[in-house]
Formats: C-alpha cells, structure tokens, sequence
C-alpha cells in the first residue's frame, strides 16, 4: 500500500487530498510569510503566529520550466521523461505572492490575473513506495481570468 | 572628486579555457594587471578577492608571491567582483593603504546554476523551483505585461550583445546572431529564449587602485572612481529564488545602490557617457535601463528600436557584449564591466570603441539574493 508524503514538512499539510501551505503572520504588523519563519523582515519583530495561507488567489507572473532542471536536487522525472512545468507567483488577496509549479504549462493558457486553486502535484516515488508530492496551483475549473 | 584612481588592469579571456582552473585564471589577470602598470607582486600593499566556485582567493599568493600582504576574501555572489573592488576603494579612501588590487574569477560546470539547500529538507529545489531562469522569465514576464515590452526587444538585445561581442577579442560568444535566430532558439524559460541567456562560464580579472593623487606614479591614463556603491534588498523587493513575495512593492536594490551611486558622484543618469548592465538575460537589460535611471519604464521599447544602446547610439550599452556575449563567471563577471570601461574612457577599446572621446563610465552588477553593485569611473 503507497501512500502520499509531502516533499518536505512543515511546508504544506494535507487534509482529506486537500493541501494548505503553512504561513506564518506577525503579531506586530500583520505581514505574511511564506515558508515560516520567526522574525519579521518588515517590522523586525520577533513573534509570529502559524496561520494557513489563502487556497485560492490570482496569477501574478509566470513562466515555463521547458528544460529539465538537474537532479539532485530536481526530484521529478528527468532526460527523456522529463515534463515541462509552469512556475508562477500567485497572489494571495491580503497574505503574499507565493511561488508555486502551476499546473498548466502551455503559454497560451496562462494570463496573468487568472483565478487559481492551490493543489498537490506528484512528483516521485521514494524508496519505500510512497508517492512524493509537492503543492501547486491550478487554473480555476470555471477558468476564469480578471 | 574622486581620491581613488584605477592605474592596472588584467583579464585572463572569458568563456570556456579546459585544464586551466578558475584561480589560475585570475593569476594571469593579476599578472597582466601588473603588468599594465609595470609593478611587480611586492608593491601591493593589499589585495581584496573573490570567487564562487573557483577556490578561495587568498591561496593564489602560493603562486604569485607570498610577500606577507593582507589579503580579503570577498563572497558576495553575483556582486563579488564589485564588492571586491568596492572594499578595495574604501581602504584607500580610508589612509589604510596607497595602492591594492581587487581580484575576481571563477569557473563554474556547464548548465543552469545548481542551487541546493540543507541536505534532507531541500523541498524547494526538490519541487524543481530553485532556478535563477525562472526568475528572470517572470520577472520580463510581469514587466512585458505592465510597459508594453515585445519579445522583439528581446531578440534585439540579445542580437546586439553577440554583435559586440563578436568584435571583443576576449569574448566568449564571438559570433553574431540575428534577431530572427534568437527568437527561433530553443525555449527555456518563457519568453526567453536559449541565446536570450548569458550561460554560467570561466574568467578572470584584476585591477589595480591607488590614493588619486599617487596616480601619475602609476600610469599616465589613470581612471578615477567617482562612485561605488553595493546595496541589498529592501521589504518588497521582488528578487531571484524567493518561495513568496510580499504584495508590497520596493523598486530593489539596483535602484537603491544606482540612486547612492549618483549621489556619491555627484551627476545624474543623463552625464553617463557608456554603460554596462547586469544583462544576465536580455530582458534584464532592458529592466535596468530604467532601474538605473537611464530612462522611463516603457521608453525601452523605443529607444531599442532606435539604436539608441548601441556602440553608435546615444546610450552605448554592454559595448563589450555582457554576459550574453561573455558568459557569467560569478567571481569576475562585476570586474569585467569596470575593465571594459577603462578601455573605453582609455580609448583603448578598438573596434568597439564608443566615439567622441567618453568621459563618463557606468557599471551595474546584480544577482542573488537580491544585491547590486554600481560604480561609476571618469577620466
């Protein structure tokens, strides 16, 4: 039996095949961080709360990852089985910009402005089996763009 | 008024030298440095290097002299030869020394930089995010979107820099593409294609400094800085291997340290006689045209259709092929664009020579994480 494990912990969660990336805000100033972190690159305050981060927002910027990157550290399939990949920055209403894989990668269907939901996205199978994911954001299902 | 001159300077050539390592390239730099000023190893009072993946600088005295000099190693990423050069200036300014040499050089294997984190945690490189292509395609991607640049202007900086580089006998890429080849090569991180990049390569570079007033002892073609500068990021600033970005906007540190820069020197953008900018891919050229204050954002679109940054045109920009042409050695990559303009204030620049005698010179590195270096040099 395989089962899912993130790339890494304390980047998302995963609840019931559902991701939410794991944030941190600061209790003097508000400002949003993406991993956590302690300390305040704004304010330099040194107390921040854990939050979870938007699930959904707006492409910001993008691109396409069309070459395979090297491995390590690149734990995706590379040489022949490699598959091109969006990258974007994905603006949280109100939190931040994060960086994220997107789901699309055809340059023709992404536009800046777009509406985009926060998903898991394979990437490997480890050593033991286990199915290792990474999040990512997909367009909208009803597509649309602002 | 300048109390820091440049009297020296060497380069071992850019691009790909096999079976010569990164640190006997910047001995041959420092050697032809020297030389250019007819001093020997002994004269330097102090030395300030630096290097990536090329070794740390200081052990280069087991071959050139072990004279008992302080010598400074400097990390400073992209802007390691700026930095270098920027602490060298500031031990003259300072009465520490007369005269010293700031040293850059690098060699790095082939390909995109590999970027890892702690071993076991590497989440971020693991999900295939830690590339610096993919920033500059979403930087150019965002900035394309909001000033109405076209990927023609793309192809046309990227077209421009192998010209001039095919006419600077150190170069790496030494022949020219046009516009139309650029655009059709291979895509790699859109918009921007694979002879949009400059590529991770080999190099060295030295110059010498000293106290202005000691100059003529040196040379009779001294060139004075009138500024360095090396700034970091500030809150918001939008910057190369960042998981998020807050939605604040700071216009970065090449703005900051470009602003500093001016100040210290006392001119503005429009004195500016030639220019080298950090053009790690072609849309970052056209970026920094208007982050260092050469233009409005936008105006890029129009003065590249003119002409206007070439060897003939009202702005000469990368006149020795920047890093599209040179390729990237990260410890030298900074030294190049000031020994590029020593030529040119020099006259010395051949082929590429800017006309009508320029008495102004502007450099600007940038790179990870978020740092710039400027300098400004005059005759």
């Amino acid at each position: 039996m395989t089962s899912t494990v993130a790339v890494a912990d304390g980047i998302f969660s995963i609840e019931n095949g559902q991701p939410k990336l794991l944030g941190s805000r600061c209790t003097n100033c508000g400002n949003h961080m993406f991993p956590r972190q302690k300390g305040c690159p704004k304010c330099m305050f040194d107390e921040q709360e854990d939050v979870e981060l938007a699930t959904t927002g707006t492409l910001w910027t993008w691109t396409v990852q069309a070459f395979p990157p090297k491995s390590p550290p690149y734990l995706g399939p590379t040489g022949d089985d490699f598959v091109p990949y969006g990258v974007g920055y994905v603006e949280l209403p109100g939190q931040l910009r994060v960086e994220a894989r997107l789901t699309e990668s055809d340059p023709e269907k992404l536009v800046i402005g777009m509406e985009m939901e926060l998903v898991i996205d394979p990437l490997s199978i480890d050593d033991d089996g286990n199915q290792v994911v990474t999040y990512a954001f997909a367009p909208t299902s009803n597509g649309a763009s602002s | 008024m300048s109390n820091v001159a440049i009297v020296g300077i060497g380069m071992h050539e850019f691009g790909r030298t096999d079976g010569v390592s990164g640190m006997d390239q910047g001995v041959t730099a420092v050697r032809r440095a020297l030389a250019d000023c007819g001093r020997q190893w002994s004269d330097m009072q102090f030395a300030v290097g630096g290097s990536m993946d090329g070794g740390a600088a200081d052990t280069m005295v087991s071959r050139i002299g072990l004279t008992g000099l302080p010598f400074t190693n400097v990390v400073n990423g992209c802007a390691t030869g700026g930095t270098a050069l920027a602490q060298a200036v500031n031990t003259i300014e300072s009465g520490a020394a007369d005269v010293g040499i700031a040293i850059g050089f690098d060699k790095h294997e082939p390909g995109a930089f590999r970027i890892r984190g702690p071993r076991g945690k590497d989440w971020y490189g693991g999900s295939g995010l830690a590339l610096t292509t993919q920033f500059f395609g979403m930087k150019i991607t965002r900035y394309m979107h909001d000033y109405g640049i076209s990927q023609q202007s793309l192809a046309r900086v990227a077209s421009k820099a192998f010209r001039n580089g095919s006419i600077n006998p150190m170069a790496w890429r030494r022949k020219p593409l046009s516009e139309q080849e650029v655009l059709d090569s291979l895509m790699l991180s859109y918009p921007l294609t694979q002879y949009m990049f400059c590529s991770p390569g080999e190099g060295g570079v030295a110059m010498i400094v000293c106290s202005a007033d000691k100059a003529k002892e040196y040379t009779d073609r001294p060139i004075y800085l009138q500024a360095a500068a090396v700034r970091t990021r500030k809150f918001g600033s939008f910057e190369v291997l960042a998981p998020s970005i807050s939605i604040e906007h700071d216009p970065g540190p090449t703005s900051a340290a470009s602003k500093a820069a001016f100040e210290m020197a006392g001119i503005g953008p429009e004195d500016v006689d030639v220019a080298q900018l950090q053009d790690t891919e072609a849309g970052a050229e056209i970026m920094h045209m208007a982050e260092n204050g050469f233009c409005e954002h936008g105006e890029q679109e129009q003065m590249l259709a003119n002409g206007d940054t070439e060897i003939n045109g009202r702005l000469p920009v990368n006149t020795d092929g920047g890093c599209l042409a040179n390729g990237e050695p990260i410890g030298a990559s900074g030294l190049r664009q000031v020994y590029e303009n020593v030529l040119q204030l020099r006259g010395d620049a051949g082929e590429r020579q800017v006309p009508n005698e320029p008495k102004v010179a502007y450099t600007h590195v940038y790179g990870a994480p978020g740092i710039s270096g400027v300098t400004i040099l005059s005759r």
